[in-house]
């Protein structure tokens, strides 16, 4: 279970003075489900998912993730979550096994239930061929099945995903949205954000639209349809994003 | 799902410590750049070049010094004699020039001796004369020649005054009223520590400082740069055994680094030592001043050189925690690059200065970092132990690193160091 209250992240840049991230953000998220965040470039959604795995800390506002609060638990609510960000890395000099056992012990796993998890997902992932290959000489859909694997080997019950398909090209992009669904069905909670709206309606049960830091729109596909009077995803996207400009300047 | 992984705090820092330890010095071992510039730099590299450098000085001073030197000699024509003993003597190659002045500038010559005229006769009737050599100052060879030159003429004079006094029927002792006899009260190795050291701790300082310097920057920026370091920080491992766990790698690439260039350049002075025999001391470098390395390492004591060991440890910690923290502030390599490399003239700098003569341990400078280290060094391989002086440089030395790791891990709490864009 995710669940954002009034979360806001407020950074201050000496050129830039204020600059209000993300705006009093609500949101829920239950098992079982995908919550996908629409937004375009620098509307808040990294700073978004970075405040729910608790990479940052929110400047006002509470979320509750898997269970704890992430201002006064966030240690265990990066045990309960599997984060993957296009900006998050493989060890180039690390094997795809040492990588994938690196974050198992960092996680607190015992070796012998290390040993079963990187079995099951080397079986499921296909990744037996390439296990022990350094990670900097993997093609890219090896390096994507690495880091998934990285992020699952402690079985987060929470999966949060930052344009995972960013720079990805079709075949490993549909992969890693195969890969999402696979979360969902097996009832992990699930938050995915994406400029792609082809990706946004065939992942998500539940959009919301992030514009400027503020969630200007949320819903099922079907209720923002009927609510835009669009069928088109884009032009439900750009009336929703148009219409919190309006109101800026209302 | 697993079942919660809850376990008690400071055992979990401790194992997550290591986890990230063992982690990352398996990561930096297999990173070229990095072995090249901790190990095989300092181990094969360096001391090879001062072999190198000293194998070639000690052939061309072995060399200048078996050949005749060419000399010229003014005048003479009615000093038959001296000129006799000078063409005899195996020393010389007497060259006939009358520009003696631009041959030994063109080192062509090594020095001319200019005889007055009517030397010899002046000698058996007891007037003054002058005999003027010409050398050019600070050239090797030309400094062989004329030290040769000086010795032959001296020789001709106490046997010139040995004959007079012998016709006078007078002692020697009339002209030598007494003797002056110097002896040496400092032990042999207060002589060695003195002479290198001033030098070790300075290449000590260095080399703990240049080997944490890659290791850093790779485990902080470098990570940043590629990535990884927000993958990291997803796990829930307090954020404190990370930055200990590269801490201590770090450290352990700055002692190893000294280590091992120390054990080589150890092993390469005995090595040098054994090839040339007697003349390697100037493979011990500025401070060597010309003595045999296998003298060199009888004088120094093995004390002294543990006590080195255990002073340069909070020394190393004091590099490898401010170097993590300052490249920690680097959101690239260049980055951390351009932060790191000006420190390298504020190490240098202090490690000289306890090398200069006349510089002493006081308990005002015992607390300034880097230099006690040098000063105390010094007094340790010469076998003197300061002990109130010693136990405040390991302590202040300790303070201030212990500051400056509690700096980095300040800094990694950060969000605005780690997330910088």
């Amino acid at each position: 279970m995710i669940e954002a209250r009034q979360l806001t992240k407020v950074f201050r840049d000496r050129k830039r003075g204020e600059i209000r991230a993300v705006d009093a953000l609500s949101l829920r998220c239950a098992p079982g489900h995908i919550y996908g965040l629409l937004g375009a470039n620098g509307a808040g959604k990294t700073t978004a998912l970075r405040l729910l795995a608790t990479l940052l800390q929110p400047t006002s506002g509470s979320a509750e993730v898997g269970g704890y609060e992430v201002t006064a638990a966030p240690q265990r609510v990066r045990e309960q979550v599997g984060f993957l960000a296009a900006s998050t890395a493989l060890y180039g000099r690390l094997t795809a096994r040492e990588m994938i056992l690196y974050f198992g012990r960092l996680h607190g796993l015992t070796e012998p239930e290390l040993a079963a998890r990187l079995q099951h997902l080397a079986d499921e992932l296909e990744m037996h061929e390439f296990l022990d290959r350094r990670c900097d000489r993997l093609s890219t859909g090896m390096k994507q099945k690495t880091s998934i694997a990285r992020t699952l080997i402690h079985d987060p019950a929470v999966m949060i995903f930052d344009e995972p398909t960013l720079g990805l090209d079709v075949m490993a992009a549909r992969a890693i949205v195969q890969f999402v669904r696979r979360c969902r069905n097996r009832g992990r909670t699930v938050i995915y954000s994406t400029h792609v709206m082809s990706e946004a309606e065939k992942l998500c049960d539940t959009v919301g639209i992030i514009h400027n830091g503020r969630l200007v729109a949320e819903g099922s596909l079907e209720e923002l349809r009927a609510r835009f009077g669009e069928r088109d995803l884009e032009e439900v996207f750009v009336k929703a994003v148009g219409g919190e400009g309006e109101r800026h300047a209302a | 799902m697993l079942p919660e992984l809850h376990s008690h705090p400071s055992g979990r820092l401790g194992r997550a410590t290591l986890t990230v330890f063992a982690k990352e010095l398996r990561d930096t071992l297999r990173d070229r750049r990095t072995l090249i510039s901790t190990i095989v730099v300092p181990t094969l590299v360096m001391p090879l070049l001062m072999l190198i450098a000293g194998t070639v000085a000690t052939k061309v001073v072995r060399r200048a010094q078996a050949e005749a030197s060419p000399i010229a000699i003014v005048g003479g024509a009615d000093s038959p004699s001296v000129m006799a003993e000078l063409r005899a003597d195996g020393r010389f190659q007497i060259v006939d020039t009358p520009n003696y002045r631009e041959a030994i500038a063109d080192k062509r010559l090594r020095a001319a001796v200019e005889l007055p005229p009517g030397f010899e006769a002046a000698l058996v009737r007891g007037e003054p004369a002058t005999v003027t050599l010409y050398h050019y100052e600070s050239e090797l060879r030309s400094g062989m020649g004329v030290g040769a030159l000086e010795e032959f003429f001296r020789k001709l004079r106490d046997r010139t005054v040995e004959r007079r006094l012998a016709v006078q029927g007078l002692p020697m002792e009339l002209v030598r009223p007494f003797a002056v006899r110097r002896e040496n009260v400092a032990p042999p190795e207060k002589v060695g520590g003195n002479v290198v050291g001033g030098f070790i701790p300075y290449l000590i300082i260095l080399l703990c400082f240049t080997g944490a310097m890659y290791p850093a920057m790779d485990l902080t920026a470098g990570e940043k740069e590629r990535g990884t370091m927000e993958t990291l920080l997803c796990s829930p491992v307090p954020r404190t055994a990370i930055v200990l766990g590269k801490f201590l790698t770090v450290l352990t690439a700055s002692l190893a680094s000294m280590l091992f260039s120390v054990l080589s350049m150890s092993a390469s002075l005995v090595v040098g030592a054994h090839l040339l025999g007697g003349g390697a001391g100037a493979l011990a470098g500025p401070g060597g001043s010309g003595s045999p390395a296998g003298v060199l390492f009888a004088v120094i004591s093995p004390w002294g050189m543990a006590g080195v060991f255990a002073l340069i440890v909070p020394v190393a910690v004091l590099f490898s925690a401010l170097l993590l923290a300052l490249s920690l502030l680097a959101k690239s390599m260049k980055e951390a690059q351009s932060y790191v490399s000006p420190l390298i003239v504020v190490i240098i700098l202090p490690a000289m200065m306890g090398m200069l003569p006349g510089v002493e341990l006081d308990a005002k400078l015992a607390l300034v970092p880097i230099l006690n280290l040098s000063l105390a060094c010094k007094e340790m391989l010469s076998g003197v132990w300061h002990w109130p002086y010693l136990a405040l440089i390991f302590g202040s030395t300790t303070l201030y690193a212990v500051a400056a790791l509690a700096g980095a891990v300040a800094l990694f709490r950060r969000e605005a160091v780690l997330f910088r864009s």
